[in-house]
């Protein structure tokens, strides 16, 4: 009854775990983290250690170089220590970024989420709230607050807290909205958990790492900006922040320059570590660790030229597939085997099917023929050949895989080999018209003028049996349903008079009458122009329906081919049975299917 | 082939027969509107005076094409889709209005699956906290709700294990039977289930229906069971609704409605499957061909004589 788990046990949680590590395993990451930490460990113990009080004025040594008079890092103009009122800076520095840092997360994330999860009036009303909002110079407004307010660097950051919380406001708002709709969400709400609990469990979690990222990046632009206002002389000047100290080094800045250095390293480093600290975050969290491998040097291997020529022989078949392997080199340098030795051939004319279950690598054999393989891909072994010329002619080893030239392949797809995509909608580019889509690759590909090809792409509209194509042809991808998008594709398919088909799970996501009517229409097309056609399916009915022979996988291999009557009526190996078994037509309702079915239970032939 | 059911649960309450004291569920004359797109524009009707009822221990299966309504259907009875009209009653009481603290009841006794299992489950809990989250809403206790979570995963033939793990670490088949899982923790009387074997492979589709009967013969629960495949309906359901175009059209005994259809529609749906077999299908395709051009013919006479 159960499937056989397929991942081994793994350690609990590796998700928070794996960021962290990826975190610290990033040398920007890790630079950033141990920056921060000192900075926040300077604001934490720096008024206990501190040599001096930071406003203790030692008037004699005023404007004194670094070192004299136990002064580390010299004095300032009223003679106070630099170094201790950086210290002691580094705490009100980090408290008015984190004050910033709060406010616009408190302002901007429940109101995102309620803008995000209910929309309707709350939303228009927010959003336009804060497009207001967005609208405002900050600089500006920081001015007058605190000519209006006071010089107090906690108002200002409370006020830049408000103008930096729409970038909170938007995220929030946009990752709510995009998991509102999901299922598990709708699965919360059937066991009745409160709004308020779907959100906080089930919400939340989805705006966590950006929001993360989010407030790291506003806590460096509030230190930034709280520098700029202190600079600009409209700090507390009894206050020791950097800015102010900034602000008094630029006073003397011809008697000591000096001055201006110490908190000029240390806001750039400070602002520095959090955006860099966001940028490393936003990696570990979204990246998935990458491969690395070296690419292989495509060298033809000496002994294809003789398979060629023994293909070349008995290559009467018009295309054949023969030991083909394919394989995804993972992280730790192996390969994994998706496809390996699937040997088949088509004829002109004939329908193969190619019959499995996900995971079985029928797909992945489609797309090598095809080229369409994705990149991190590999064809390890194997060859294929279409009317005589080579496709793929692999080496010997693992690496040494050969595929023909994207540019010798894509004079064939789409002149002599065509596909259809099991997904119609999301093959058709939403942003033109069908009819554009058709008469392009006619102009592009077959030479076709203007006029001919849109009188081309009319005919085929006609050829796959809409009733109006004129108004399929002038219609948008979105305004046409699901099975007209696939005959769509089917008409641009069949353009070119290819010699080989190569169908995707054509109906699969399709209506069983829709279903029906498409594989008449391929049945059809496939007589009309004589196509030899790879039908790759999961359903014996299509097989039955469409298909002269069948080719079963099973875990990247071929378990059984044949004569699809032979195949079905008659199969030999075991997985096959199964697979004919757990169809439902024939079966008597309401009883098991999986149960251990004796042979006379299996009605064949019947009905 | 006659209505009756075989197996045990043929012992068991009457199903198939209308029971009019017993029905679990019953829906009367429902109507789903949405507001249309732009100004003033008429709403769209989802569904159009639908009225189907459920007796305990009993699947109806409810097929039709994309687009049908018979999604919305499902919604309507969980609380996630509006009811415009009509009346939706579930052990003699109306929910079609239901509020969020009637809805936490209710959970108790209606429960849904999902077509989707990637999306079904959160993707950041463990599927503990997953199958334990109705149990706690509910107000049991921890302890009370692992025991619980225990049972079900024994019951749906997952390992124990499986508690602490995520969803992304299981197969598809897998998934939707922690889906299920979830469905069955707090023992509901009725499970809407849509289209729960559509995503799946044919091997593990069958053995999910497998679970879904073996599941009803243990418990005697109630499904609606949304789908759009008539050989998934007539293997598990009791009777069948047609759903056409936001109506029902056809409603019956399984084996009448999935064997010999009145509906043109239903007509069409049983001959457009196609069977696993060249020669069988070959007769098939033909019926069909027939079919439809006696449809529409009859389409045509129709069209003149109004």
């Amino acid at each position: 009854m159960t499937e056989p788990l397929a991942a081994p046990p793994k350690p609990l949680n590796p998700a928070r775990s794996g960021v962290f590590r990826r975190l610290v395993q990033n040398p920007l990451g890790l630079a950033a983290l141990i920056i921060l930490a000192v900075v926040v460990l300077a604001g934490i113990v720096g008024p206990l250690v501190s040599p001096f009080a930071p406003n203790t004025a030692d008037l004699v040594n005023a404007l004194g170089a670094p070192g004299t008079a136990g002064h580390l890092l010299g004095t300032d103009s009223a003679g106070r220590d630099v170094f201790s009122r950086l210290l002691v800076g580094a705490q009100s520095t980090l408290l008015a970024a984190a004050l910033a840092a709060i406010v616009a997360l408190v302002v901007g994330l429940p109101a995102g989420l309620m803008a995000g999860y209910f929309g309707g009036w709350f939303d228009a009303v927010a959003s336009w709230c804060t497009n207001v909002l967005m609208s405002l110079p900050a600089i500006i407004i920081l001015l007058a607050a605190s000519a209006a307010l006071g010089r107090s660097v906690w108002i200002s950051m409370t006020v830049f807290g408000v103008l930096m919380s729409p970038g909170i406001f938007r995220l929030t708002r946009t990752s709510v909205q995009a998991v509102r709709g999901e299922l598990y969400v709708d699965a919360a709400r059937v066991a009745g958990l409160s709004t308020a609990s779907i959100i906080g469990r089930h919400i939340l979690f989805v705006v966590r790492a950006p929001l993360i990222i989010q407030t790291s990046i506003v806590c460096g632009i509030a230190i930034a900006i709280q520098a700029a206002l202190e600079f600009l002389g409209l700090g507390d000047p009894l206050t020791p922040t950097w800015g102010v100290m900034l602000n008094e080094g630029f006073i003397n800045i011809y008697s000591s320059p000096i001055l201006a250095v110490w908190p000029g390293v240390a806001i750039s480093l400070t602002v520095g570590s959090f955006v860099v600290l966001g940028n490393a975050l936003r990696d570990a969290l979204e990246d998935s660790p990458k491969v690395k491998r070296a690419r292989p040097i495509k060298l033809r291997a000496p002994q294809t030229e003789s398979i060629s020529v023994v293909d070349l022989a008995e290559s009467d078949h018009l295309l054949s597939v023969s030991g083909l392997g394919v394989g995804y080199p993972q992280e730790d340098g192996s390969t994994k085997i998706v496809v390996s030795d699937v040997s088949f051939h088509v004829d002109r004319g004939e329908v193969l099917g190619i019959v499995g279950e996900s995971g079985s690598g029928k797909s992945q054999t489609a797309f090598s023929i095809l080229g369409l393989l994705p990149a991190e891909a590999e064809i390890t072994r194997g060859n294929i050949t279409f009317d005589g010329i080579p496709l793929v002619s692999a080496g010997q080893g693992p690496t040494g895989g050969h595929r023909l030239s994207q540019g010798r392949l894509a004079q064939l797809r789409g002149k002599r080999i065509a596909y259809i995509p099991q997904e119609p909608m999301s093959n058709l580019d939403p942003n033109f018209t069908i009819g554009y889509q058709l008469v392009r690759p006619l102009t592009k590909v077959l030479g076709l003028s203007k006029a001919d090809a849109r009188a081309r792409a009319l005919e085929l509209l006609t050829i796959v049996g809409i009733t109006n194509p004129q108004r399929t042809f002038d219609a948008y991808p979105h305004e046409v349903s699901g099975g007209m998008a696939q005959r769509v594709l089917i008409a641009g398919a069949v353009s070119c008079n290819p010699d080989l088909l190569i169908a995707d799970e054509p109906t699969t996501a399709l209506d069983v009458t829709v279903q029906a009517e498409v594989l008449d229409l391929l049945r059809d097309l496939q007589a009309r122009f004589h196509m030899g056609v790879v039908l790759v399916t999961h359903n014996f009915g299509v097989v039955a329906d469409l298909c002269d022979r069948v080719v079963v996988m099973q875990n990247g291999r071929v378990v059984e081919s044949g004569d699809v009557r032979s195949i079905l009526r008659n199969p030999q190996e075991r997985y096959t049975q199964t697979l004919l078994s757990a169809m439902l037509e024939g079966k008597t309702p309401m009883t098991m299917l999986t149960m251990p079915v004796p042979d006379s239970d299996v009605k064949v032939g019947l009905s | 082939m006659n209505a009756t059911p075989t197996g045990p649960n043929a012992t068991g309450p009457n199903a198939t027969g209308p029971n009019a004291t017993g029905d679990l569920l019953r829906v009367d004359n429902l109507v789903v509107e949405y507001p249309g797109k732009g100004f003033r524009a008429a709403p769209f009707r989802a569904l159009d005076h639908v009225s189907i009822r459920i007796g305990a221990g009993e699947t109806l299966g409810l097929v039709g094409e994309s687009g049908s309504g018979k999604t919305t259907l499902g919604r309507a009875l969980l609380g996630l889709a509006p009811v415009s009209e009509g009346s939706v009653r579930f052990k003699g009481e109306d929910i079609g209005h239901a509020g969020r603290a009637k809805r936490r009841a209710l959970s108790r006794d209606l429960q849904v699956v999902f077509q989707d299992p990637y999306t079904s489950l959160n993707p950041s809990m463990t599927v503990g906290d997953i199958l334990a989250e109705p149990l706690t809403v509910q107000g049991r206790s921890p302890a009370d709700a692992r025991t619980r979570v225990r049972e079900v995963l024994d019951q749906v033939g997952l390992p124990q294990d499986a508690s602490g793990r995520l969803p992304r670490e299981f197969s598809g088949g897998q998934r939707q039977r922690v889906a299920i899982a979830r469905a069955l923790v707090l023992s509901p009387k009725l499970i809407v289930c849509d289209e729960p074997v559509s995503a799946l492979d044919l091997t593990t589709q069958a053995r999910v229906l497998d679970l879904f009967l073996q599941i009803q013969r243990d418990t005697g629960v109630s499904y609606l069971f949304v789908s759009h495949d008539l050989d998934v309906v007539r293997h598990i359901s009791h009777r069948v609704a047609v759903m056409y175009r936001g109506e029902i059209v056809e409603q019956g005994p399984a084996a009448q409605v999935t064997s010999d259809p009145e509906h043109p529609y239903t007509q069409r749906l049983l001959l457009a499957s196609p069977v696993p077999d060249p020669d069988r299908q070959q007769v098939r395709r033909a019926n069909r061909r027939r079919l439809i051009e006696a449809q529409a013919e009859q389409d045509v006479q129709a069209g003149v004589a109004a």
